[in-house]
């Protein structure tokens, strides 16, 4: 294909030339394009079927507020939908396609829709799909699906990297049109740190897009000059590619850059896209203004097109939609449409301008006080009907049509704060109002200052009074300062399909009806009709139906009043929320330091918080889980199992108040512990619920150290640091996590002493005289290394911890592994861990779940009325005393086989089962091959005095029912004589 | 001496290193680590009595001071203390004995895992991963922050030399954040 | 949001856990004849102000020093943040 729309002239490398495929054709194009201008200048001007009705459709922009033009990019697992053609940047073998189309872009099979537009109007879906009920998610929301829709996914996961990034500046601009470079320039002079980002690929704004001059260069040589200024200065950076997509509170900016979008392919480990979070002292929005069009009937033909894009696609990328163009317009910029474009030698059929006082002095026809009322031509433009002042009308032929309608400042970031824009009469437009996000200033188009002199002007000004620069200001170049000259008009009346939102398929009509039908405030509008609702939030539209609104409403515009502005200013792909946090890498994963030797063994690991634990170590023909749990639980019952216990949270509390301040957070006790010892202790919120329990050993005088469950590790932390620097500023005690540093090994059963004391130096006496039950101390193992060794018990049985500096826990796993051999030693997981603890009655996290007190857990002597602890005060209230408060029993099966589920309800043995009968629930569940039984735990009223009694366990949910019997929690060694063995 | 054989945070039985564009990222399991918590009202003491530990005055928030033993700042009365391994392997008795009576000493050596990164653009690097103000950043600043949802402290000790700090139990998790930033931005 | 950490300068506020009320420093007396009441209250009733408010952060991913903000709830403007140490002495409490 040859490239028959290419002018003269433009900003495009012409010595390279690229191909690319749009529907399995393929095209040329040079490097410069983007895809929507190398489509126009291939002769390209169908694009795409509209959301609802599937009508043929072209570009309306040349930017990122485009609602039409878009595609399917790439193919495979990259194939991106929804892809605006006017900002991708052509590459060398890129290939895209058009969407919402089916069997091809010419011959859609769903243009039906077209034909009974009648039917779809605004509302539609509201008021069809109404009944029966059931229908909706399976006969009418497929359909729905499946014919109003954009481009598919491709189902397959994304196999970009994207990142996410941290900058820092005194003064954020966004855009790089005229205000924004001379912004630059002014503050990167003046030594200021100066982030400068544009979301497109070429810095310059419409400086690239125009004809006339700044200063004695071209506009577009002026913006490339400089860009190489700004370049060499090392106090500012250029972020192209780059999308301001949000303003957040305190001078934080959201921006994307692409920094891989227009590469054919990435290279290894580089991203795609990268969501930065810009921290700024002063931001300065010179992000210009968008066109907007008129309204007239069948305004969304392939070729009808908006008069500035136009003329970028002539000036910037050499390209003309057609050899044969009209334009319709309201005001003077359209004019210079026509003259630009005619200079390149495109015919131009007329320019129709509203006013009847148009000026008039060109080289071609001005139709003064003319109106287009209709187009022709079914897949792209081929004629336009002109209605004339005199009231006759005339056909005009013409390939492409450039509609000007004004413009519209981009004042969406001063709107993300709840900043309400504020109506300018000279301008007929919203500009920034004066509640800005703070550190924000507005210069340029975007602040309604709309000639190039005045936007140069307003950018130097801005950028100094931002940075308060007392210097001379730069001396800025000549540009044009052409007034704004324009008519006020939104639409051509007795229109029966004129187009406002062309990606939702919203007319004029769709707009007035929602009136009539009693849908008063915009937000209504907006939702009723889904104006603005597409992908590109209505850039071209939204303002002409407020217009169109306060017209029917008879009131004024900025009485009407606008939606709200909200990020992202355009679309960002999740992926790049996500950045590099994702599959495994979703969250940081913590494995202890006998992870790789658990790995090596086999165990199948489970996730508790970030940690993966081992839940159980399978041995050859082991094909249940149950069954290496179960021989794990009597193999530590019989002789001796080791669990790694590195994940539970272990704080060092140190200070002459160290034990004062452990008396302030656990109910019970601490101030009487000796040196050498452990005690188990409770911790209570404030309001009397158990918040957490661990154990306190007491290695000095002034040193405790405390765990506490892996679960509320971190927030337990948190709370301990509240108690001391908010609570009791003046103690002396000092807090440091130190859960990491050591790796600790749970030794427990029978056979457990005697594991150890192969393990633990000789010097050190552990018999059951010396190192009784809760005894703690420093010790070596190995032959000198330093170690902890703490006698507590979570399984019941004899049993000790020993902590060992982290770098040597895999070392000392497979140490125990080879001393225990003799032992019939076992590793265990938490399973098993799960079931000790079962059998033993001691309450873990099911138990401890923020409803229970220490009374429902049976540790209601345990909080002391002697001294003031956290919680202490409220657990006496009444409502948690009274005699029936739900209290931690067993529970059994009357058949040892049936099974009973956590979550199950008890209910009396007869009578209804109904909440209102409600006895109490079963917390934790398991089968015991210690029992031979299913066994549980639960919470009962007045539990602990049914024990003996029968009850029905029930879970309606699942149609169980159980007769069960209340028994006392500790299933196993209810006297504890195994653990002080 | 005993016979157990230590490991890397990343398993290794030698410590990784990485190199991507100039930049090395190198495991760096040969430091020794203790906490020193000044006790209430022996402030002063406690910072004149680490000043005589690490020949420097105590470094001032933010900061890291010292020359073969080094402290870094960690929170209010609150330091860091580094030391070759090889010679400190019982650096918490060393600290406790300078340090007496005035401050709280933890040992805290396997608590953490430290990375090095060795080269140019090193802030191109780290601009990826944390929200610090790399500006303000120069040879001598520690600060904590947040990278990869990991708590980390990140000390400078040249332009071209950082390491960083993050908790052993998240090393693989903090490598592969350091390595995927440095192939991106390197 | 931006928190001007007393002793660190400008944080990202996404290093820091927020609590709720600052009121959470006055903890009442225990052995207060009516300790019961003044619990309840200190531990339920919270005034909601649309506007200025002291409140509790926690640097959990920095120095690990608990916070006093004095920030609007309705434009997020922060007008003071200090130690809540110095706060809760200055309020009177001690060990």
């Amino acid at each position: 294909m040859t490239q028959n729309n290419r002018l003269s002239g433009g900003q495009i490398d012409r010595n390279t030339t690229v191909n690319f495929r749009f529907d399995n054709r393929s095209y040329t194009a040079h490097p410069g394009d983007t895809l929507a201008s190398a489509l126009l200048a291939n002769d390209v001007r169908l694009i795409g079927r509209s959301f609802k009705y599937h009508r043929p459709r072209g570009l309306l922009t040349a930017g990122s507020e485009e609602p039409n033009g878009i595609v399917e990019l790439r193919t495979g697992a990259r194939k991106e939908p929804n892809t605006r053609a006017t900002t991708i940047e052509m590459f060398d073998g890129l290939e895209a396609n058009s969407q919402n189309r089916w069997p091809s872009l010419k011959f859609d099979a769903l243009a039906v829709n077209d034909l009974f537009s009648n039917f779809l109007s605004a509302g539609f879906y509201y008021k069809t799909f109404m009944w029966p009920a059931a229908f909706w998610e399976k006969v009418y929301e497929p359909i729905i699906r499946r014919a109003a829709g954009l481009g598919s996914l491709s189902m397959e996961a994304d196999p970009d990297e994207y990142d996410k990034g941290f900058r820092h500046c005194d003064l954020l601009i966004i855009g790089a049109g005229p205000s924004g470079l001379m912004a630059a320039l002014t503050a990167g002079r003046a030594g200021a740190d100066v982030i400068l980002a544009d979301e497109d690929f070429k810095l310059g704004g419409r400086l690239n897009s125009e004809t006339f001059s700044v200063g004695d260069q071209n506009a577009s040589d002026w913006a490339a000059q400089a860009v190489a200024e700004l370049s060499a200065m090392p106090n500012v950076r250029l972020m192209t590619r780059t999308t301001v997509i949000g303003a957040f509170d305190h001078g934080i900016y959201g921006a994307v850059e692409r920094t891989g979008d227009h590469l054919a392919t990435l290279p290894v480990g580089k991203p795609r896209q990268i969501l930065w979070r810009i921290y700024t002292k002063k931001a300065l929005l010179c992000a210009g203004a968008t066109e907007r069009p008129i309204a007239f009937e069948n305004n969304d033909r392939p070729g009808i097109i908006m008069a500035s894009a136009l003329r970028t696609y002539a000036n910037r990328f050499a390209v003309t939609a057609s050899q044969r163009v009209a334009i319709f317009t309201n005001n003077d910029d359209g004019h210079r449409t026509a003259a630009d474009l005619h200079a390149k030698g495109v015919h131009i059929s007329a320019v129709i301008d509203v006013r009847e006082d148009a000026p008039t002095n060109y080289d071609y026809e001005v139709l003064s006080g003319a109106q287009v009322i209709d187009t022709k031509g079914r897949l792209g433009l081929t004629f336009v009907e002109v209605a004339l002042p005199d009231g006759s009308t005339r056909t005009l032929d013409c390939g492409a049509l450039g509609v000007s309608g004004g413009w519209n400042p981009n004042v969406h970031l001063t709107c993300h704060q709840r900043g309400r824009p504020v109506w300018n009469e000279d301008l007929d437009a919203f500009v920034p109002g004066s509640n800005l996000p703070v550190g924000l200033s507005v210069a340029g188009a975007a602040n309604g200052v709309m000639s190039t002199h005045g936007a140069l002007q307003s950018g130097a000004n801005s950028a100094a009074e931002a940075l308060e620069l007392t210097n001379a200001l730069p001396e800025l170049p000549a540009a044009e300062d052409a007034p704004v000259s324009q008519k006020p008009f939104w639409y051509v009346e007795g229109c029966k399909r004129a187009w406002l939102d062309q990606q939702n398929d919203v007319t004029v009509k769709d707009v007035k009806l929602s009136y009539q039908e009693g849908f008063r405030s915009v937000e209504h509008l907006k939702r009723y009709t889904t104006l603005g609702m597409a992908t590109d939030q209505g850039k071209t539209s939204n303002i002409s139906a407020l217009a169109i609104m306060a017209e029917v409403a008879g009131k004024s515009i900025p009485e009407t009043g606008t939606t709200i502005f909200r990020p992202p200013y355009t679309p960002v792909p999740i992926a790049t929320f996500a950045g590099r946090m994702k599959g495994q890498e979703f969250h940081p994963t913590r494995l202890t330091p006998s992870h790789y030797w658990a790995k090596e063994r086999g165990a199948v690991f489970v996730e508790v918080g970030n940690w993966l634990r081992a839940q159980w170590f399978p041995l050859p023909g082991e094909t249940h889980w149950r069954e290496s749990v179960d021989r794990e639980v009597r193999q530590t019952r019989a002789s001796v199992g080791v669990c790694d216990c590195t994940t539970l949270g272990k704080i060092d509390v140190q200070g002459t108040d160290a034990a004062a301040f452990l008396n302030r957070v656990y109910a019970n006790g601490f101030a009487k512990l000796a040196v050498g010892k452990t005690r188990y202790g409770l911790m209570l919120r404030e309001d009397g619920m158990v918040m957490d329990d661990g154990t306190a050993a007491r290695l000095a005088e002034d040193h405790f150290v405390v765990t506490t469950t892996t679960a509320n590790a971190v927030s337990v932390y948190r709370h301990m640091e509240f108690v001391r620097q908010c609570l009791f500023p003046d103690m002396d005690v000092q807090l440091i996590s130190t859960t990491e540093a050591w790796a600790q090994y749970a030794v427990a059963g029978p056979n457990s002493r005697k594991l150890l004391q192969k393990i633990v130096d000789p010097e050190f006496d552990i018999s059951n005289e010396t190192f009784p039950f809760m005894a703690c101390g420093n010790v070596t193992v190995c032959g000198g290394l330093r170690a902890r060794l703490f006698r507590i018990s979570f399984s019941g049985e004899l049993a000790f911890e020993i902590a060992v500096p982290s770098r040597y826990g895999d070392a000392m796993m497979r140490h125990l592994m080879a001393q225990g051999e003799e032992f019939d030693v076992t590793p265990y997981g938490t399973e098993a861990l799960g079931v000790m603890r079962i059998e033993k009655g001691h309450a873990a996290g099911s138990e401890l779940n923020g409803t229970t007190t220490a009374l429902n857990l049976g540790m209601g002597k345990m909080v002391s009325k002697k001294k003031d602890s956290i919680g202490s005060t409220l657990s006496e209230r009444e409502a948690l005393n009274e005699p029936d408060v739900l209290k931690l029993v067993g529970i059994k099966p009357v058949s040892p086989e049936e099974k009973i589920t956590a979550g199950g309800h008890l209910m009396n043995t007869d009578g209804p089962v109904d909440a209102a009968h409600d006895q109490g629930y079963v917390t934790s569940a398991v089968y015991s091959p210690i029992l031979n039984s299913n066994i549980g735990l639960g919470l009962l009223k007045n539990g602990s005095d049914r024990m003996g009694e029968k009850m029905r366990l029930v879970s309606p949910l699942t149609n169980l029912t159980v007769d069960v019997e209340i028994v006392s929690a500790h299933f196993v060694d209810p006297e504890g004589e195994r653990l002080r063995a | 001496m005993h016979d157990l054989v230590a490991i890397t945070a990343l398993s290794g039985a030698e410590p990784r290193v990485d190199a991507v564009g100039g930049v090395t990222c190198t495991e760096y399991p040969g430091v020794a680590i203790a906490s020193v918590a000044a006790r209430l009202g022996q402030e002063a003491a406690a910072r004149k009595a680490l000043s005589n530990l690490i020949g420097a005055p105590a470094p001032d928030v933010g900061q890291l001071a010292g020359e073969t033993v080094k402290a870094f700042w960690a929170s209010p009365d609150q330091w860091m203390i580094e030391a070759p391994f090889g010679t400190h392997e019982d650096i918490a008795d060393q600290v406790k004995a300078a340090v007496g009576g005035t401050a709280s000493v933890t040992e805290q050596t396997d608590g953490w895992t430290r990375f090095d990164l060795k080269g140019e653009h090193i802030p191109a690097v780290l601009e990826l991963m944390c929200m610090l103000d790399l500006r303000k950043i120069d040879s001598g600043s520690a600060s904590r922050c947040a990278i990869h949802h990991i708590g980390c402290f990140v000390l400078c000790r040249s332009p071209e030399l950082f390491s960083i700090y993050g908790p052993r139990s998240s090393a693989g998790s903090l490598h592969h954040a350091i390595i995927t930033a440095m192939r991106s931005a390197l | 949001m931006i928190i001007n950490h007393p002793l660190l300068g400008p944080r990202d506020a996404s290093e820091f856990t927020y609590l709720g009320d600052a009121s959470l420093i006055d903890r009442p007396d225990w052995q207060d004849e009516n300790a019961a009441d003044a619990f309840y209250e200190y531990g339920y009733l919270r005034d909601n102000p649309a506007g200025k408010h002291q409140e509790l952060w926690f640097h959990e991913a920095g120095d690990r020093s608990w916070l006093v903000v004095t920030r609007d709830t309705t434009t997020h403007e922060i007008f003071k943040v200090e130690l809540a140490r110095d706060v809760a002495r200055a309020r009177g409490r001690s060990k």
